[in-house]
């Protein structure tokens, strides 16, 4: 069933979307992350200009990412002081990412950096998750093995110590600031939500405990979004309420069943599965940097 | 600065047309001027004005109807269909010499564009030449009854800017390469894989010389605006009349609703984007709980 889509001027398969929709909104609840870094590449794929795919990609993130959050806070399972912290960096490093984000376009070199960024991120985050989620799978299996209840690390010595009872932290609020800038940042500039950036970072420079960690982030990243639809939808009118419409229909379901799957999932497979994930799309991106392309030329029209 | 824009032009333009005599016949448009833009009033009815001083009057001209002057964009727009008929308005006989030729051009309206090269540099793939294009169609559709080349001489096609490379002949700025036809040529190509850009050659039917009909599809991704149909009737590969006609094309209802809302009342909008977003994540979770519960 073909779709006129008001915003975005083009005819779609409205069956396609919903699919797309309930994939991205399945790795939402699993994983933690908006699904942004999966949504926007994939429109773009079946058509939509890329503009719209990512203010719309934000808003239909917004849906899955409420959808999911819900659920976290029904197990409870969010650390809100936490996503409190972040999300105030989250929306300073928004802002920061946009200023960069005009003075590249000026440049004019906005598509390499974004796919650089992309390219060396998720590549650096997939790596790092798959080493240390196969060594904790392995200590698992091994029962001799104890894990050390407090790992003493650089950044639990700086001051303005807070607690954050729910990951059960007493750390300086200085670290999850700057995650939260770093992530605000990036997410800017690539267009997503940050989450799986931020999942690794929490897990790794934090040491938040895993099982928190999903509901946390997906707290933030609801926010995040939400700012992001708003900010796209005023300053350059690109977000398409009928585009996104399709996309939440399957994404709400998707990120339910995620979530569900989740709490039956061991912690240790699901950060393997994230991080397969997250290699599969650096190395898909890397490719496109590294072929040569089907057709060298390419078209953009002006924003109207 | 306009002195070397005509240079740059004129330069491109013995490029494209290398057979192209130097002795321009005469009403030929001169090209000693700004960059034209497509299209450009001024410079068309000054080619209309050449016409008529060169002939009081047409012997033959074209009387025609389209099915439809209006296509309205709904939700469950999927493209449309437009017939242009007519026939030849004549009050002698049939002259002598080659049979009448037809030419259907359905034409929307123009936006810049941006056509970018890419290039390996140390090693990846990235953008590196750009030309911009002040004004092309998005969607530009040629039915004719014969093939282009035999049926349509140059000097005749770029006056009145018929065939694909001229209709979008309007750079914008200077240009930055040396060689800008592989760019044209490259956005012809793109936009006619997308089915915006269309050539068919002997799809217009003419009969006994007086009737004639062609089908034009309109795409499912078309955009919004005033569409232009023109009708061009020639013998010997010149054109002898034009008849112009309007297409509407609008967003109708829902699509309209949304579109304006977006444009009008974009605060509004954005949030209720969001709203829509919000319960949409919410309801779901609350609906999953119950299903679970039962």
């Amino acid at each position: 069933m073909q779709i006129f889509l008001p915003i975005a001027e083009v005819s779609v398969n409205a069956f396609t979307l919903v699919g797309l929709g309930g994939l991205v909104g399945l790795m939402s609840g699993l994983f933690g992350v908006g699904g942004g870094f999966l949504i926007t590449p994939l429109l773009f794929f079946i058509g939509i200009p890329p503009a719209i795919a990512v203010a719309t990609g934000a808003n239909q993130v917004v849906a899955s990412s409420v959808s999911g959050v819900l659920a976290h806070v029904k197990r409870k399972t969010v650390d809100f002081r936490m996503g409190g912290v972040l999300l105030a960096g989250g929306l300073v490093g928004s802002g920061l990412g946009v200023w960069v984000f005009t003075i590249l376009q000026e440049v004019g070199q906005v598509d390499l950096v974004v796919q650089l960024c992309y390219v060396v991120f998720l590549g650096l985050i997939g790596a790092m998750m798959l080493q240390e989620s196969v060594r904790a799978l392995r200590r698992s299996k091994n029962p001799t093995y104890r894990k050390r209840s407090h790992q003493h690390m650089w950044v639990h010595r700086w001051p303005g110590k807070m607690k954050f009872r729910a990951s059960g932290l007493y750390i300086s609020v200085i670290p999850p600031l700057l995650v939260g800038v770093a992530v605000g940042v990036l997410a800017a500039i690539m267009g997503v939500g940050g989450g799986f950036i931020m999942v690794p970072a929490m897990i790794y420079l934090l040491g938040v405990p895993t099982k928190v960690v999903v509901g946390t982030s997906l707290f933030q990243i609801t926010f995040v979004t939400a700012f992001t639809t708003v900010m796209h939808a005023v300053s350059y009118n690109t977000v398409d309420i009928m585009l996104a419409v399709l996309l939440i229909v399957g994404g709400v379901v998707g990120a339910q069943i995620g979530t569900t799957l989740g709490a039956r999932l061991r912690a240790e497979q699901l950060r393997i599965l994230l991080a397969l994930l997250v290699l599969l799309v650096c190395g898909k991106l890397a490719l496109d940097l590294f072929l040569r392309p089907d057709d060298l030329y390419s078209i953009t029209t002006e924003a109207r | 600065m306009r002195t070397a824009l005509t240079a740059l032009l004129a330069l491109w333009l013995a490029g494209a047309a290398t057979a192209q005599e130097a002795d321009a016949p005469a009403g030929m448009i001169e090209y000693g001027e700004p960059v034209p833009t497509f299209p450009d009033p001024s410079q068309r009815q000054r080619v209309i004005a050449a016409i008529a001083k060169s002939k009081d009057r047409p012997v033959e001209q074209v009387v025609a109807g389209l099915s439809r002057d209006s296509v309205a964009i709904t939700a469950s727009f999927d493209g449309s269909e437009i017939l242009i008929y007519g026939a030849i308005k004549r009050e002698t006989p049939i002259p002598d010499g080659p049979p009448l030729q037809i030419i259907v051009t359905v034409e929307a309206p123009s936006r810049p564009l941006t056509i970018w090269r890419k290039e390996r540099k140390a090693g990846i793939w990235i953008n590196t030449e750009k030309v911009e294009i002040g004004a092309a169609p998005g969607f530009y559709a040629v039915a004719t009854s014969g093939p282009m080349s035999d049926i349509l001489q140059e000097d005749w096609d770029r006056r009145y800017r018929i065939s694909l490379p001229l209709a979008l002949r309007a750079y914008a700025g200077k240009l930055a390469v040396d060689d800008a036809v592989p760019f044209t040529e490259a956005l012809i190509r793109l936009r006619e894989s997308n089915g915006l850009y269309r050539l068919d050659e002997g799809s217009v039917k003419l009969v006994d010389q007086t009737l004639f009909r062609a089908d034009v599809r309109l795409p499912a991704n078309l955009i919004e605006g005033d569409y232009k149909t023109r009708i061009f009737l020639l013998r010997d590969g010149q054109v002898m009349d034009v008849y112009r006609a309007p297409i509407d094309v609008r967003k109708v209802g829902l699509e309209r609703w949304l579109y304006r809302l977006a444009f009008d009342q974009p605060l509004l909008y954005g949030l209720m984007s969001l709203a829509v977003a919000v319960i949409a994540g919410w309801g779901a979770s609350a609906a999953f709980r119950k299903l679970r519960r039962a």
